[in-house]
């Protein structure tokens, strides 16, 4: 990855040019530097003005002893709320039209005499996931980034890493973590190679192997949507929105504070070693071109979605609608395997059917919460999921209380990586071990937080109740 | 009067000129890719909420570097 | 997708790097980190290669076309870098390129309102080949930050042409392109100026160089080899193995080096 000065001809050259360890390197840098400076000496014709004042103005504010962290966490609520506040209307208009559209489907099969399976496998299984996708995702992720992409083009993304880099040294880590942090919202198996701007390959893999602590585009929706039914009360009410917000930045916050931990744990253990060097540059300021960033951030969002929509999520559906539509014996496929998760859902407070579905959300994070729709719905009767307020019921009615709803959550930030986030780990650290060991701290911590959350709510409902 | 002392010494809003780097193999060669060669003028701007990096103007840019990055560049203050 | 785990030898390499379709140009899009380069990009082809205010947005080369003039030109958007001297896994994708990929054409993205940190790159990559293009963006921040930059003046000073460009707002990118197609055609040649460096160094890299020849058959600058030799950058003679199939630590070379600085 990096070149090391162990080269026998290397060594061999400095030693019989007499070289003290890097001097031809030095005169030679400053060689060039100085003729550098000799052509811009004489072709910038005024001198720079302060106009760097600008600049640091606004880096007393944002990166200031006061103001830093507060502003960092106040951006994180505002950017979660204005998301779920202006998802809400958007994600019901979508899923009502989607649905109405499934009517009209189904319908348009029944004239044509098309078999029950043809229906379900089509209607039911494809598109029912597919609308579902575009419903839940696309609004939240059609605000969330632009929002995200306005701070980067401003230039504040280094300012974060600016401001966290110290407890990334305390952790044994690069600052530089903050930014492929910041890319994991978005992906994390970019996020993964975006790990490249570190140079130490130690704390690259530091990097690498806690990205996923960023829940990414599949995930943030169904935070989103769990943290609006259950903690926002479907944002009927100013205080709801407030609480689904808190919940959604808590969320974040806990993946903050698990991904410095897990930095820390792995610096002292199994990626043993000191902070390497760390160089940051801090660009100017400037201004985003916010209608464009909006423009293009949509349209970009929208035609990504769709296309996952239909890439993933629609065959994910089909074949989830053939597991849970296969008898053998009195039981669906997915009931069978549903009932072999079931102890070990139950015990850490989630439920088989929720167990299987992450794991079936293996290749893509975002068809999770379909899939349990589906494998739910299945058992009974075929309400048509058109709004939050029905998702609810469908989640209670199969014994989600809002600790279950944490649970998943949780979960949902702690969990094994996707499947294209490990093809890449494995890519990028041509070892096994590494995606392995990425899938497996995450899970374990999450399985821990899970049981430990069922835990507390069981001796608070005691203590309630006693 | 000037004085010899390290970049991580220098106080936000004071600056300095570089003498010589004591930093060897990868550390040096980055250092010395963002333009810290001796001579060069360095302007200490901020340090970061929690106190470590400091921001630097130098050549024209905004660099930070940690403390133990700032201890290996020896500077005249100016 | 890194270059290091493509195969090696220098045909593959080629077929790799080269667009299967011939009679169309190579042109590198270099520069430091967040200096504009992917901006100039999508504006040449049309893509959208991701941008961002931050240095290192983009980590991995993305390729695109565009004619211009009747004639097809592959563009290759770099990560950026510093120096030539490669670091990190990312700046060693761009330094491998600009050195090994063989671009008909390099064209060097600057950052207008810091020109003396920029041209430290400029003045490297004008080492290793003459075809080179120097694209002076962020000019409408320059302006705004009241830095006027005498641009023939600096094509002077370097010996090679330098484009005045505000990507963003799609400023200058036509006489961009014109250059581009001149010195790809061979209508324009540049002649950089070199750099001198002082006695010790130019004469160990000169005897160096008399050394390096027969090894690169002129597929790399050998006065360039030379003076990255001399300041002991070990990924360069993984590079060059790699690219190149020569194994500048053979015993044999060894010796030779021995000489030149004995
Ligand atoms: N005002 C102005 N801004 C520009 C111009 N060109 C690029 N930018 C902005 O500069 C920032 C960096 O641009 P990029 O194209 O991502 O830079 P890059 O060189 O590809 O950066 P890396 O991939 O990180 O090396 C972005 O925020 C762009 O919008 C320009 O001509 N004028
Ligand atoms: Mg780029």
């Amino acid at each position: 990855m990096t070149g090391q000065k162990t080269d026998p001809v290397l060594v061999e050259a400095r030693r019989l040019a007499g070289d003290p360890e890097d001097s031809y390197r030095d005169r030679i840098v400053a060689a060039l530097y100085a003729r550098a400076q000799t052509i811009a000496y004489r072709t910038v014709k005024v001198a720079p003005a302060p106009c760097q004042d600008f600049d640091w103005r606004l880096d007393a504010i944002l990166t200031s002893r006061l103001w830093g962290y507060p502003i960092m966490l106040a951006l994180l609520a505002v950017v979660f709320w204005l998301t779920l506040k202006g998802a809400n209307y958007p994600s019901a208009l979508l899923a009502s039209l989607l649905f109405a559209f499934q009517d009209i489907l189904t319908s348009l099969f029944h004239q044509l005499g098309a078999p029950a399976w043809l229906h379900g496998i089509v209607v039911l299984g494809m598109y029912r996931t597919l609308a579902w996708v575009v419903a839940v995702m696309l609004p939240p992720m059609a605000i969330f980034f632009p929002l995200f992409t306005l701070l980067e083009d401003l230039g504040y993304l280094p300012r974060i890493a600016f401001n966290l880099d110290n407890f990334f040294k305390k952790a044994g880590a690069h600052g530089k973590q903050a930014l492929t942090m910041c890319m994991g919202f978005g992906c994390n198996a970019a996020g993964v190679v975006g790990c490249r701007i570190i140079d130490s390959p130690r704390e690259r893999l530091l990097a690498i192997l806690t990205n996923n602590f960023s829940p990414c585009n599949g995930r943030l929706p169904t935070l989103i949507t769990l943290a609006a039914i259950f903690m926002g009360g479907l944002l009927t009410t100013a205080a709801g929105a407030v609480a689904a917000t808190l919940t959604v930045a808590g969320i974040i916050l806990l993946g903050i504070v698990l991904m410095f931990f897990t930095s820390w744990l792995l610096s002292r253990t199994l990626l043993k070693g000191v902070p390497s060097s760390f160089t940051l540059e801090l660009p100017p300021y400037r201004p985003p071109q916010v209608l464009r960033v909006i423009t293009r951030s949509v349209l970009d969002r929208t035609l990504y979605v769709l296309a996952r929509a239909v890439l993933v999520a629609a065959p994910a559906g089909a074949f989830t609608w053939v597991l849970a539509n296969v008898h053998l014996g009195a039981f669906s496929i997915i009931d069978h395997m549903a009932g072999w998760l079931q102890p070990l859902g139950k015990a850490v407070g989630l439920d088989g059917y929720i167990l299987l579905a992450f794991i079936l959300g293996l290749p893509a994070n975002e068809i999770v919460i379909p899939i349990l729709l589906m494998s739910y719905l299945s058992i009974g009767m075929l309400t048509e999921v058109d709004s939050l307020a029905t998702l609810g019921e469908i989640l209670v009615r199969h014994g989600w209380t809002w600790v279950t709803a944490l649970n998943v959550m949780l979960f949902s930030l702690m969990h094994w990586p996707c499947g294209t986030t490990l093809l890449t780990i494995y890519k990028e650290t041509k070892s096994l071990k590494w995606p392995l060991l990425a899938a497996v701290i995450p899970t374990a911590l999450g399985l821990a937080a899970c049981f430990l959350v069922k835990l507390l709510a069981g001796l608070l409902g005691a203590a309630l109740g006693g | 009067m000037s004085t010899i002392t390290s970049l991580s010494n220098l106080r936000p809003g004071s600056s300095g000129e570089v003498v010589s780097l004591q930093a060897w193999g990868l550390t040096r060669r980055r250092l010395l890719d963002l333009g810290l060669v001796p001579g060069t003028r360095v302007v200490a701007l901020r340090r970061s909420p929690s106190g470590d990096p400091t921001a630097f103007f130098i050549r024209g840019a905004t660099i930070a570097l940690r403390r133990e990055e700032g201890r290996q560049v020896l500077v005249r203050t100016v | 997708m890194g270059l290091t785990n493509q195969a090696t030898g220098f045909r593959t390499l080629r077929e790799n790097f080269l667009p299967a379709r011939t009679g169309s140009y190579l042109v590198a899009l270099a520069g430091n980190p967040n200096a504009g380069k992917s901006t100039v990009f999508n504006a040449l082809t049309g893509l959208r290669q991701h941008t961002g205010n931050w240095p290192g947005k983009t980590v991995l080369q993305a390729r695109g076309r565009f004619t211009h003039q009747g004639h097809t030109f592959n563009l290759v958007d770099l990560p950026g870098t510093y120096s030539l001297l490669a670091n990190s896994a990312e700046e060693q994708v761009a330094r491998d390129f600009i050195c090994f990929g063989r671009p008909d054409v390099t064209v060097v993205v600057v950052d207008a309102t810091c020109l003396e940190r920029n041209l430290n790159l400029v003045l490297q990559v004008i080492e290793t080949t003459t075809a080179v293009v120097v694209c002076l963006n962020l000019m409408d921040e320059a302006r705004r930050k009241n830095i006027v930059i005498d641009v023939p003046l600096l094509a002077g000073e370097l010996g090679v042409p330098v484009v005045p460009a505000a990507a963003r707002k799609g400023e200058g990118l036509g006489r961009l392109k014109d250059v581009i197609a001149a010195v790809a055609t061979g209508a324009m040649r540049p002649v950089p100026t070199p750099i001198i460096y002082d006695d010790d160094i130019e004469a160990a890299a000169a005897r160096l160089v008399g050394q390096l020849q027969p090894h690169l058959k002129g597929r790399l600058n050998a006065r360039w080899v030379a003076l990255r030799l001399l300041e002991g950058d070990a990924t360069l003679l993984q590079g060059i193995q790699q690219f190149l199939g020569v194994d500048l630590s053979e015993p044999g070379i060894k010796l030779q080096v021995k000489e030149v600085l004995a």
